[in-house]
């Protein structure tokens, strides 16, 4: 019997640890947050890379997620320039992908006898990683607390096989089980009186804080600085890897360096167009740029162990 | 008579795509059956969003025997070629084919052979699999383990089961029994998703619709479609509103559920402070729900939405009616701050002095603030065509010119075209691009702008297409075209010009929109002129422009009616008053309706030939025509008639009355139709030969002045 205080209708951590007890059980690995700023869970190479090759993948993780633009400077009840997703991916995706994600909204309270959860139709498509894939939004009463996705392409290249994503808004799901209409009022941990910590007490002031930079005080000339070198340096760590002396001439032997480039390029991009200096037309430029750093990725994931690229022909 | 059920379940189809997936699915299977030889009486389509269905009536058990007679050659024949007749109709010895005779043949042989017809349930075993297999989805998708190898089935969402039972009424159906990438067809279906997930066993369509039915489905998208706007419309009116109908909406929604309960909630009436267009499309974008408006008033709406669930749930909705308006109340509480934001001082308006100036903006008005964040953030419009500040710019340039050529006050164009993209900076229409210029227009209005300026806002990007209006008010058409003009003249300098069906900066719509400006509001625009006012553009590709205006004046017209071959006459290269053309062919149309029109036509095209054919033989025709030459009375009178009618026509023209100018070119009708009657241009006398042939060249020239007669057909 789960003590009051870690419920998910209680605790906001208790959410998280209830999804990690159910997708642990599944026999998922649980993961830890990628160590970098990204803008959504699929960037973690554990989804973007591994969601690539024929080896059977499954693990689940929490990913902090940055989307400068969305920064409310804390005033707004429900958007964050940096929130937590709840990110599961099973290759191949099972059969019951559909029923198994129902049973984790179960495990963590949600009665769907009186909640009225739906797939609404969301083809996913992450310019920037080459990747798109078909599913949905899932709505529980109208409002969007998962993305569900079938990888169909990832860095410009076929998934063989496809690989099932399911993408928790944990905030929001959050404030549907405790019933609570604003993000910072929050239980975080469970507990009440002086021992309750909300998530205003976390993150109130640090989404001020990034506001503020996000929109106002970014240095614009040392983003657009980084960005080149992000995308200069993982040309070369893709090139250094190509090169690098080993037993299997033919592997590539220095992906996951490279691909960290990649996703520094995205999130200085995602700043840069937070602070208003790329227009539409430019945008579409620098997305394809850091779509090829991410494609040079793949194709060289592939040309590893955990591409698939040392099994031996079924 | 047998019947066919079949069913194709999947994972959530998207709601558009389910109605003409049904009917693309009822074509396929019938258009095979049919192919297969066989009949039937009836076929329905169905659909919700996890299930495509088909109910084909009064099918045949079996298809039809089909005999075919194959000839062979006489009896006569050599033993080569009766046996090669054997092989090509399968007859093992010649005892098996018939003879028949012939008049003219003799006696030959015939083989009668008979294919045997096939039962249904095969033919559908094999049809099913490949009607799937090649099902046209927009966009569809692999799945499962199945997806590691290629050319695996691909469906819109991962196909789940498939029902298929066939038989006559009276009896039990059978399952049609086949296999597509592992999913074995069965007479299995299932519930409602959440009230019945269980297992039904079916044997045709009229149990299968009860059953489901019993299990929380309503089959039927048009019975689905009546409920909720039944329901809705009777809980808008219990409380004394009216719905606000959308059929779009109402189809979406209807594809989102199999058991439709639709639910009223409500949210603060503060939020009636935005603009209802705000209000309706925030609720239908984001929540895909209805709004209501208080009966009989069309300019406000209720502080309600209608939404539609997908369960009966056992608290009777409470939950989610309370979800689905912490959403909406999220939603339109985004809207106010945006609206409030949009109507309020920037941050760093310090920064924005230069632009300020630049553009003559003042910086204690919202609008001008936008516009001067636009500047300053140097947002790029294209990468070779500067940023969106220098284009603004530009169009204000080009309105100011243009206004007195279309009646406007230039600084009242002026101060249009600097706040005509202003809006682009404010938060609504980041949200909702398709209110771009709507919203430039009210806050304009709100911060004190003359109405003409504030219309000029929202309808300089109008006519949005073939069927839009054309903006009238003169202010509003100086900056629609300064913006369109200056749109195509920048792709065309950096030539980036549409091709084939690619066409990305909708540069077709642009030179449409200023054809229907120019030529619906009657202006006199000189083209060439105004392509040179703006980015800079060498002549040839001013050329390339002039003709691609002409090629898309030439399809505005035909649509309109005019004939291709009398615009053909009238445009030259250089025709770049488009009114002009269009007034010209009107002109020319009318006139050629008219006897003196026909027959001067024919005798215009009766010199040009003559002169072609000369002109082919490298004759010179004289450049003038020397009276003292004349023979015969009728070229005399030709040649005054010539001259007068050139004079005047000209004279016409100069004031671009195109009739009087057909007027004056048609008094040219007798004294030509008199010259071919009575004078024989190849006379014996080169001298006499050559000026009459010049005096035809007078005829070509007059006429061409008005229009090329030569490409005039008939």
């Amino acid at each position: 019997m789960t003590a009051a205080h870690m419920h998910p209708s209680r605790s906001f951590q208790g959410l998280i640890l209830a999804l990690h007890n159910y997708w642990a059980d599944y026999g998922c690995v649980v993961l830890q947050p990628y160590d970098m700023e990204v803008g959504a869970g699929t960037f973690h190479p554990a989804t973007t890379l591994r969601s690539l090759g024929p080896k059977p993948w499954n693990a689940a993780y929490v990913q902090p997620s940055r989307r400068p633009k969305d920064g409310r400077y804390g005033e707004n009840p429900n958007r964050l320039q940096h929130y937590y997703q709840y990110q599961v991916i099973l290759k191949p995706n099972p059969p019951n992908l559909q029923e198994l994600y129902l049973g984790s909204l179960a495990a963590i309270g949600l009665d769907m006898s009186v909640h009225d959860v739906r797939f609404v139709e969301d083809d996913w498509e992450s310019p920037t990683l080459g990747a798109w894939g078909l599913g949905w939004e899932c709505w529980c009463d109208g409002m969007e607390v998962s993305q569900f996705t079938y990888f169909q392409q990832v860095c410009g290249i076929e998934c063989a096989p496809v690989a099932g994503e399911l993408t928790y808004g944990l905030e929001r799901l959050a404030m549907y089980v405790q019933g609570v209409d604003n993000v910072y009022d929050l239980n975080f941990n469970g507990r009440e009186g002086d021992e309750k910590v909300t998530y205003g007490d976390v993150f109130l002031q640090a989404e001020q804080e990034y506001s503020r930079y996000n929109f106002e005080f970014a240095n614009t000339a040392v983003l657009f600085r980084h960005f080149e070198e992000a995308e200069a340096e993982c040309k070369a760590l893709l090139a250094a890897g190509e090169a690098a002396p080993g037993a299997n001439a033919a592997l590539h032997k220095c992906v996951f360096p490279a691909y960290d480039q990649a996703i520094k390029a995205s999130h200085v991009f995602n700043l840069l167009d937070a602070r208003g200096v790329i227009s539409v037309t430019e945008r579409q430029s620098y997305i394809l740029r850091v779509r090829n750093l991410a494609k040079g990725c793949g194709e060289a994931f592939l040309r590893t162990d955990a591409g698939g690229a040392t099994m031996k022909a079924a | 008579m047998p019947d066919l059920l079949l069913e194709l379940r999947s994972e959530e189809i998207p709601a558009r795509m389910q109605r003409k997936a049904a009917g693309d699915l009822k074509k396929m299977v019938t258009d095979g059956l049919v192919e297969a030889g066989l009949t039937y009486e009836a076929a329905n389509e169905y659909w919700t969003p996890r299930r495509l269905t088909l109910d084909i009536r009064g099918l045949n058990a079996r298809s039809k025997d089909v005999r075919e007679e194959i000839k062979g050659p006489s009896v006569s024949a050599p033993e080569q070629a009766i046996q090669g007749f054997l092989r090509k109709a399968g007859l093992s010895d010649v005892s098996q084919a018939h003879t028949h005779t012939d008049p003219k043949k003799g006696e030959f042989y015939v083989a009668h052979l008979v294919k045997a017809g096939r039962a249904t349930e095969e033919i559908i075993a094999e049809l099913v699999p490949s009607v799937v297999r090649a099902f046209p989805w927009p966009k569809s998708m692999r799945w499962g383990k199945a997806s590691a190898k290629p050319g695996s089935m691909r469906w819109v969402r991962p196909l789940q089961s498939i029902l298929c039972t066939f038989g006559p009424e009276t009896e039990e159906p059978v399952v049609v029994d086949f296999d597509i990438d592992g999913i074995r067809s069965g007479n299995v279906t299932y519930g409602h998703r959440f009230h019945a997930p269980g297992a039904i066993t079916v044997r045709r369509f009229d149990d299968y619709v009860a059953k489901l039915e019993a299990a929380k489905v309503v089959l039927d998208a048009e019975r689905r479609k009546r409920i909720i706007l039944d329901d809705a419309k009777n809980l808008a009116f219990a409380s004394g509103l009216d719905l606000v109908e959308d059929e779009g909406l109402l189809e979406e929604v209807s594809g989102l559920v199999e058991w439709p309960v639709v639910l009223m909630g409500e949210f603060e009436e503060d939020y009636l402070s935005i603009p209802p267009e705000v209000i309706r499309l925030t609720i239908r974008a984001n929540q895909k729900c209805f709004v209501a408006r208080p009966q009989g008033r069309d300019d406000t709406l209720a502080n309600r939405f209608l939404l539609t669930a997908n369960i009966e749930a056992t608290d009777g909705g409470k939950e989610i009616v309370h979800g689905n308006g912490k959403v909406v109340r999220a939603r339109l509480s985004d809207a106010v701050h945006f609206w409030k934001t949009d109507q309020s001082d920037l941050p760093d308006l310090k920064d924005f002095a230069s632009s300020a100036e630049k553009f003559g903006l003042d910086l204690k008005k919202p609008l001008d603030q936008r516009m001067a964040r636009l500047d300053h953030l140097n947002v790029t419009f294209h990468a070779k065509l500067g940023s969106q500040g220098a284009r603004v710019a530009r169009i204000v340039a080009l309105a100011r010119e243009l206004a007195p050529t279309v009646g406007a006050d230039p600084d009242a164009a002026a101060r249009a075209a600097v706040l005509c993209k202003a809006d682009l900076q404010t938060e609504i229409v980041g949200e909702f691009p398709e209110l771009q210029g709507a919203m430039g227009r009210k806050y304009a209005l709100l911060q004190g702008e003359n109405e003409a300026v504030a219309a000029a806002i929202e309808d300089h990007y109008k006519p949005q297409g073939p069927s839009d209006t054309v903006p009238t008010d003169p202010v509003a058409v100086a900056v629609a075209l300064a913006d369109k003009l200056d749109t195509l003249v920048g792709f065309w300098a950096i030539d980036e010009k549409p091709t084939g069906s690619k066409d990305p900066y909708a540069l077709r719509r642009a030179a449409l929109g200023v054809i229907r400006i120019v030529v619906e509001n009657g202006v006199h625009l000189p083209l060439t002129r105004a392509f040179m006012a703006g980015v800079e553009i060498d002549r040839a590709a001013a050329a390339d422009l002039l003709s691609f205006f002409h090629d898309r004046l030439k399809v505005y017209m035909r649509d309109k009616g005019a004939r291709h071959d009398l615009i053909d006459a009238v445009i030259s290269d250089e025709a770049d008053d488009l009114l002009l053309v269009t007034m010209r062919v009107a002109a020319l149309g009318m006139f050629l309706d008219s006897d003196d029109g026909k027959n001067l036509l024919a005798g215009t095209k009766r010199a040009a030939n003559i002169l072609a054919a000369e002109e082919k033989k490298g004759t010179v025709i004289a450049a003038s025509v020397d009276a003292a030459l004349f023979r015969q009375p009728e070229e005399n009178a030709l040649f005054d008639a010539v001259n007068q009618a050139e004079k005047n026509a000209a004279q016409a023209i100069q004031q671009q009355d195109f009739s009087a100018a057909m007027l004056a070119l048609s008094v040219l009708r007798a004294p030509v139709d008199a010259f071919f009657e009575a004078v024989l241009v190849n006379d014996e006398d080169r001298a006499v030969r050559a000026n009459r042939l010049a005096l035809l060249a007078r005829i070509r020239f007059a006429t061409g002045a008005v229009a090329d007669f030569s490409r005039i057909a008939g």
